[in-house]
């Protein structure tokens, strides 16, 4: 029997959960190589190259070339791995979470300095039009 | 004997450490944030503890997905500062408590905890902003410290009500011990918070108040609260919340509520702080 995921109708939202934990082992394994500064710097040399290291699928690396960050977590990324991949660009948690939201960093930045994302209309999918 | 004398929560943002560690802690941005901590300065500094039990969550820098531990206590004499992939924070080494450490892994596996024992790891922004926020940026922390590890990041972390479990059980623990330590518990991470995906930016400042209110008053009806309504409610990274209740549950059933302190917005994340005393 499958396990319950009572997390499922929650909208915008991916759940690291055991399934998602397996398809996405080698993508967060490769995120995690880029702790290491010598990692890295191959990495930025050739990065289909370097990718093409890991047993990862052809999506994932396709996920990773374009910084598409909601089709990595989609594939099974993790954002504390992801966050290897960022940090190596020299960019902030930031900057990366307002591009999974598809707004500008300013605009994001707004919205965190007037109290966040209000929790209406966003428990459920399908409470409003959009979500 | 050892005693458990208050506890500590308090968000664990990394960019916080940043702010520390670059003197920015003044500017508009950050001051709001760390003017609730002074007077925990103050306080930490009257009621400095022997040892810190500090329950956190590494964030895929000891742990990668090899090895997924769902409690691990950090047994070891000393713990670095991790580097998370731009440089290990300037902060001092961790000096562990092995021998309390030991001696709390024996007790609470015998009381049916199943803890991983840990002798080597290095220590995330997870551990070592609490120490900043609470003790600034001594030369060395000025007291020892039992990292308790608790899986937050693979789903499902241990339920509320595991954790707030393991607290009583720490607390036996700690109590059986011979030597007269005074031992506080800290609890970390949180509070609202959402990191991934178009949802990104929630913050729920109602939920996190009444979180607040219930550490004191109702903790084990926080304990029942199941993981969904922490993600729903909270934000997918939200559920940190539960190792707050690790530290409730190692406290007396009563408590004084010292402090406490909400601010909107570190980074992506809503910063709550409380501190909760054990009355005699």
């Amino acid at each position: 029997m499958a396990l319950a995921k009572p997390y499922a109708d929650i909208p915008g939202t991916i759940v690291f959960d055991a399934e998602m934990a397996r398809r996405g082992y080698h993508l967060n394994q490769f995120c995690m190589s880029l702790m290491k500064a010598e990692n890295r710097e191959r990495f930025k040399a050739g990065e289909r190259a370097y990718l093409d290291e890991w047993p990862m699928s052809e999506e994932q690396k396709q996920a990773v070339l374009a910084r598409d960050y909601n089709r990595m977590l989609a594939l099974g990324g993790n954002i504390y791995f992801l966050s290897k991949i960022f940090s190596s660009d020299g960019k902030s948690f930031q900057y990366a979470a307002a591009t999974m939201t598809g707004m500008t960093q300013e605009a994001y930045a707004e919205m965190m300095l007037r109290g966040g994302r209000s929790p209406e209309g966003v428990r459920y999918k399908g409470e409003t039009a959009d979500g | 004997m050892a005693r458990i004398t208050a506890g500590v929560g308090t968000s664990h943002v990394p960019l916080i450490g940043r702010a520390i560690d670059t003197g920015a802690t003044e500017e508009p941005y950050w001051k709001p944030l760390f003017d609730g901590y002074v007077f925990s300065r103050r306080w930490i500094a009257e009621h400095t503890p022997d040892v810190v039990i500090l329950v956190y969550n590494d964030h895929a820098s000891a742990f990668s997905l090899e090895i997924i531990p769902t409690f691990a206590i950090g047994c070891a004499e000393t713990f670095q500062p991790a580097d998370e992939g731009f440089g290990a924070r300037p902060v001092p080494v961790v000096k562990g408590a092995p021998e309390l450490a030991w001696h709390v892994a024996q007790s609470v596996i015998q009381d049916d905890f199943d803890l991983t024992i840990i002798n080597k790891m290095d220590v995330d922004h997870g551990l070592t902003v609490p120490l900043s926020l609470m003790f600034g940026q001594p030369a060395e922390w000025p007291c020892r410290v039992i990292p308790l590890a608790v899986n937050v990041v693979v789903y499902p972390p241990p339920s509320g009500r595991r954790c707030y479990a393991l607290g009583r059980a720490l607390r036996r623990a700690v109590e059986s011990f011979d030597e007269d330590l005074d031992v506080q518990i800290w609890g970390t991470g949180g509070m609202s918070h959402q990191l991934q995906g178009p949802r990104a930016g929630l913050i729920n400042r109602e939920w996190d108040e009444h979180f607040l209110d219930g550490l004191t008053r109702d903790p084990q009806g926080l304990a029942e609260i199941p993981h969904v309504e922490y993600v729903r409610e909270t934000g997918s990274e939200g559920i940190e919340m539960v190792m707050w209740l690790t530290m409730r549950g190692a406290l007396d059933e009563q408590v004084t509520e010292v402090h406490r302190h909400y601010h909107v917005p570190a980074s992506n994340t809503a910063v709550g702080h409380i501190i909760l005393e054990n009355r005699r």
